[in-house]
């Protein structure tokens, strides 16, 4: 396999494997954000609540995060190697130098930009991939009648008040003429995490540097892969722009900004 | 006249059309084991050099060469822009290789080597194959073929290019054959070198002493033969096309060491220059001839249009067309705009020296596009189906034909002039450009020392008196791809007996000391003036008096001026630095030392031609209407001169022709 | 010399490649507008040379851009602000009265500097000789016309041939990357028919050869385009990484 290690240490070779990563981390990003726009649904989170429990059990999406995972430490790491080797490339810095005169920023910040979204990463797992994993998410009960459609959610408590938990991350049965869900209600944790101003700043600067570090990823993780046209490349640089750069990122920001201003 | 004995140019019996061919399957030949043991010493990178390298290490040979510059590829072959000539008559317009080689000694005046440029024309389509091969992108019609146009002083298309950088994409070719062999192992590269003498030893060249600009060690080098692939001298005028680095010192060297310089005074000096601005300038740059394929040359036919110009009270767009002197048109109509460079260049001077010139030094004549601009513009309208085009649009599709044809002169004369020349037309002067003199050379090209050749614009040989366009990349690839591995046998299998020399051998301890006395001296002039000093006066004394006009009065003053600045410089030059370390005054001032010998040698020879030939142009002698006057009973032949220490010799070698009626050369 | 513009020059000094080198500050009077950039440099030197000091050492040679040789890196750009443009073209009339220019050298570990703005460029004629190539002795063609090139292909290989080699993408790039001109030889041979015998083994050859002489990697951030005099495009890196990958991968 002399070939094989020949490619990936070979700096077109690296780069492949960070353009790929980056493009299935773009892919993941379009899935991420239909998703999430369960919050917006009204329903108390019941659909919100649902997705995420189809995403953490579902075998195929499960093998997939996986995948997803090593890709992100993968192309963070290789990331900034390839960054510090490509600084000594040049071990004598210029006095002065105009680089906005022939490049854009955020092409020559993408290690900063990366850093700050893989903190940014961290930070949300953190809150609520840790949380729900191994954390105490409450649980919620919805009661939707199947004749009228009407919805109602309670807490999952006891007796005593105190929150209940069962052993599975959801239970879905039928009484009469409604159907009952009970679930882990992340909703209520993005709500409540969503109140902290600090928080929802934070949040907004990643959504800023995820737009700032796509605008360019996106278009030169086609290059890399030696995808350049004349007729599809401005598409996919519009793309780059328009959908990576500013809609996705502002889709992202509308949802702590909605929950911080409900 | 008869041939001086010392000149035995071994031109081989039999017809011109078979000379070559009979004589490369009869050149003697060296055994590819023997080749590998014999070593070969190429100075200088350009065109004929690196493909010599090249071509002579993929025969087996082992391969030195040295260059100045950082890299082969930086050498100024790669400037030329228009093209090369080839004889494919691809275009079906009655070309041969007799009509190239008849062209290109009438070009030259009557005073080439017949049998050698037969032979260049022989070769010349072997080239424009092996280029293609090696993937030189040519331009090339919408069925993929290969595209040609014109060039001064034919009347066929055989010109092959690339755009205006033919030269560069023929270098490059040539350089990356080059670096193919470097990589390989069978050529040692030695960048940054500068040949500084040729080592002979019992009457053969058997290497070379060279300062490595870096460190500004001396090194001494064997080789079993030398090739001198240095180019040409123009820079004795100081301003010319040539680049800053362009210069005359290894030939010079290889002369004062026994290889007779021939025919120094014939100077090209090419018709479309762009004019000189202030005395800052430190080098002119060409526009190339294929601009007349599509320009038109003119100044105002009224002298005070010409003044209101000049004094830019006058927009050259608003004078009308009857009020324009197409001067070229006018006095040679049956090539008009692409009469040969010497005379485009003298009729230029002719209407700036009668006071019709365009620009505020009064040396400038216009080169005007608009009316080819508009004519393509309404070919490619009718190709596009738009009938009835406004103006306008017109200009546009012409503009943009234009742009693909010569973009990169026009965005160069923009940036050096500040003039968009889209819109206006350009102001061009002749300036320096080529030397068809060099060091002599026989069929072999070897010079008068065996063992030393030269190839390329380093020699005398195929040009004769003036060098028709897109012929110096055709000989430069010629000599070094298609001449000289053929016969560079003949010396070589006498050589394979020859053991390598060790460098500690006298003579190159000798030559190495001499060298280093050398610029010792120049170190330890410590003047008061800088080299360009020199260099800048040289050149005004060669362009006053030997350049585009020349007569017996101003020859010998100049040559009483040479000697004198030559004494001053040797007295008063400064230069700063230390010889062990890179220097770049150092190079110019042994640079510069030699051209203030080889200014007297040009002077000298000028003034011994009592005619007007091609690019030597005497006063005295000329035709009524002006053009130059040949004399071939008594200066048929090539003046090569023999260094004496402090004066020089004369030998002649009778030009005889046998196939091409010599006659009165006439563009009209 | 009679011009009008005061320039102060900024110039990096190194008098060998182990010195640690400087910034020195000289003022030129009477500068003209119609002087190249290398013409001002000229006068600097010979003022420098009057004054028994050591003038400034730069590579230049055809002063009309196209031997690739000058290579100054002017405030913060590579030959300077004119696009397109290579330093000995570079002309006064780009820059006003009373400016003061600042100029190093290229920068890149490969790159090494021999004296003041004299960089050492070998590592560039290194990776030609690895395979920017096509393997043909001569006297091996066949007839030029025998093989047609679609005039799209030759017009784009011709494009990319015409790097001058000058090296301002490396010194562009904040990767000190040679990517572009690497890219620039194997896509003009991959685009001709001619190259397509060695078009794996060159892209192998060459990318391996760039990587060895310590120039960076690329990130696309398009300043070697931007800063090529003579345009080279960043599709010509796209084909690279194709002809390279496809070479890595299938061949």
């Amino acid at each position: 396999m002399n070939w094989l290690s020949k490619l990936f240490n070979s700096s077109i070779g690296q780069k492949l494997l960070v353009a790929l990563t980056g493009l299935f981390l773009c892919t993941f990003l379009i899935v991420h954000l239909s998703g999430n726009f369960q919050l917006f649904k009204n329903d108390n989170g019941m659909a919100f609540n649902l997705y995420t429990v189809f995403m953490t059990t579902n075998p195929f999406i499960k093998t997939v995060s996986y995948v997803l995972y090593a890709s992100i430490l993968f192309h963070a790491f290789k990331g900034i190697h390839l960054a510090i080797k490509n600084r000594s490339a040049r071990p004598v810095a210029y006095a002065t130098v105009d680089g906005k005169a022939n490049s854009h920023w955020t092409s020559r910040s993408m290690g900063v930009l990366g850093t700050i979204i893989l903190v940014f990463i961290v930070v949300h797992m953190g809150d609520f991939w840790y949380e729900y994993k191994f954390g105490h998410i409450p649980y919620i009960r919805y009661t939707q009648n199947m004749v009228t459609g009407e919805l109602t959610s309670t807490p999952l408590v006891g007796m005593d008040g105190q929150p209940l938990t069962i052993n599975k991350k959801m239970e879905e049965f039928v009484d009469g003429d409604n159907k009952i869900i009970i679930v882990k209600d992340l909703y209520a944790e993005v709500k409540e995490e969503f109140t902290n101003p600090l928080l929802v700043l934070i949040y907004l600067i990643s959504m800023a540097a995820i737009g700032f570090h796509l605008f360019h990823g996106f278009q030169s993780g086609f290059q890399t892969i030696g995808v350049n046209h004349p007729k599809y490349t401005p598409i996919l640089k519009s793309l780059s722009l328009w959908l990576f750069g500013i809609i996705i990122p502002l889709a992202f920001a509308s949802m702590p900004l909605y929950f911080y201003f409900l | 006249m008869s041939t001086s004995p010392k000149l035995d140019a071994k031109i081989p019996e039999g017809v011109l059309e078979n000379k070559w061919t009979k004589y490369r399957s009869t050149v003697p030949l060296v055994n590819p084991a023997n080749k590998r043991s014999l070593e070969i010493i190429v100075v200088g990178s350009g065109l004929a050099g690196s493909a010599a390298a090249a071509s002579l290490a993929e025969m087996g040979y082992k391969v030195k060469v040295f260059c100045f510059q950082d890299s082969p590829r930086r050498a100024h072959s790669i400037a030329a822009q228009g093209g090369i000539n080839a004889a494919k008559n691809y275009q079906n317009d009655g070309d041969s290789v007799y009509r190239l080689f008849y062209d290109t000694i009438k070009g030259g005046d009557y005073r080439a080597r017949e049998a050698n440029v037969h032979r260049l024309a022989e070769v010349s389509g072997n080239i424009i194959d092996q280029c293609v091969a090696q993937g030189v992108p040519f331009a090339r019609e919408y069925g993929g073929l290969l595209s040609n146009r014109s060039f001064g002083g034919t009347q066929v298309q055989r010109t092959f290019y690339a755009a205006g950088q033919t030269g560069q994409q023929l270098l490059l070719g040539a350089y990356s054959a080059l670096e193919r062999q470097i990589g390989m192992g069978a050529v040692q590269m030695y960048s940054r070198h500068e040949m500084l003498d040729i080592v002979n030893i019992d009457g053969k060249c058997r290497g070379i002493i060279a300062r490595d600009l870096v460190t500004g060690k001396l090194e001494r080098h064997f080789g079993h033969a030398v090739l001198l692939c240095t180019g040409g001298y123009g820079n004795v005028f100081y301003l010319s096309t040539n680049a800053m680095g362009s210069n005359v010192t290894a030939a010079w060297k290889a002369h004062k060491k026994g290889a007779f310089f021939s025919n120094p005074c014939y100077t090209q000096i090419h018709p479309t220059c762009i004019p000189v601005s202030g005395t800052h300038q430190s080098k002119l740059t060409l526009m190339s001839e294929s601009l007349r394929n599509d320009g038109r040359i003119w100044v105002p036919k009224r002298k005070e249009d010409a003044q209101a110009i000049r004094e830019g009270k006058l927009n050259p767009n608003d004078l009308k067309e009857e009020d324009r002197d197409y001067y070229l048109e006018r006095r040679y109509p049956a090539f008009g705009n692409l009469v040969p460079r010497d005379v485009a260049s003298r009729a230029a001077k002719e209407r700036c020296d009668a006071g019709f010139g365009v620009n505020k030094t009064g040396e400038a004549v216009f080169l005007d596009f608009a009316a080819n601009m508009m004519r393509y513009g309404r070919i490619e309208a009718n190709k596009k189906g738009i009938y009835n085009p406004t103006e306008d649009v017109v200009k546009q599709l012409g503009k943009e034909v234009v742009v693909e044809k010569y973009g990169n002169l026009f965005d160069m004369y923009k940036q050096i002039t500040g003039v968009d020349p889209y819109e206006n037309p350009m102001m061009i002067y002749p300036a320096v450009h080529y030397t068809m003199g060099g060091l002599w050379v026989d069929y072999n090209l070897m010079t008068t020392v065996p063992g030393l050749y030269a190839l390329g614009e380093a020699n005398f040989s195929d040009h004769g008196a003036n060098r028709l366009g897109a012929s110096a990349l055709m000989q430069g690839l010629a000599d070094g791809y298609f001449v000289i591995p053929y016969t560079i046998g003949a010396y070589l299998s006498n050589e394979i007996r020859t053991k390598a020399i060790p460098t500690d051998h006298e003579a190159f301890v000798t030559a190495e000391k001499e060298t280093a006395e050398q610029i010792n001296k120049l170190m330890n002039v410590k003047g008061t003036k800088p080299v360009d000093y020199f260099h800048r006066k040289l050149g005004l004394i060669m362009w006053n008096e030997c350049g585009m006009a020349r007569n017996a009065e101003g020859l010998k003053k100049a040559i009483q001026d040479i000697q004198a600045l030559r004494d001053e410089f040797w007295k008063d030059v400064r230069i700063p630095g230390e010889a062990n370390n890179m220097n770049p005054e150092l190079e110019k001032a042994g640079r510069v030392a030699d051209f203030l010998e080889l200014g007297e040698l040009m002077c000298i020879d000028a003034l011994n031609r009592n005619e007007s030939c091609g690019g030597h142009f005497r006063e005295e002698y000329q035709t009524e209407e002006g053009e130059a006057l040949r004399d071939d009973e008594n200066y048929a032949y090539v003046a090569s001169w023999e260094n004496k220490g402090n004066s020089w010799e004369l030998h002649k070698e009778e030009l005889k022709y046998e196939n091409i009626k010599i006659a009165q050369r006439s563009y009209k | 010399m009679s011009g009008n513009m005061n320039i102060t020059l900024k110039v990096w000094r190194q008098n060998k490649a182990s010195d640690k080198g400087r910034f020195e500050t000289y003022a030129i009077p009477n500068v003209s507008e119609d002087m190249s950039f290398l013409e001002m440099f000229d006068i600097l030197n010979e003022q420098l040379i009057i004054e028994g000091k050591d003038p400034v050492a730069f590579d230049h040679d055809c002063r009309e851009g196209i031997c690739g040789m000058c290579s100054m890196f002017i405030n913060g750009r590579p030959h300077g602000p004119l696009k397109g443009v290579t330093t000995c073209q570079l002309h006064m009339r780009s820059f006003k009265n009373g400016d003061t220019i600042v100029v190093e050298p290229w920068r890149a570990k490969a790159f090494p500097v021999i004296k003041d703005l004299v960089v050492d460029r070998s590592a560039f004629d290194r990776i030609i000789a690895a395979g920017g190539y096509i393997s043909v002795n001569t006297g091996n063609a066949q007839d030029a016309n025998s093989l047609p090139v679609a005039k799209e292909n030759a017009d784009h290989a011709f494009f990319a041939a015409a790097c001058i080699g000058c090296g301002a993408c490396v010194a562009a790039c904040k990767n000190a990357s040679a990517m572009l001109f690497t890219s620039a030889k194997i896509s003009q041979l991959a685009l001709l028919p001619q190259g397509a015998p060695e078009r794996n083994t060159r892209a192998l050859n060459m990318v391996a050869q760039h990587d060895a002489e310590g120039f960076g990697s690329c990130t696309n951030t398009g300043a070697c385009e931007a800063e090529c005099p003579k345009g080279i495009s960043l599709s010509n890196i796209a084909r690279m990484n194709r002809e390279y990958l496809g070479a890595a991968l299938m061949s």
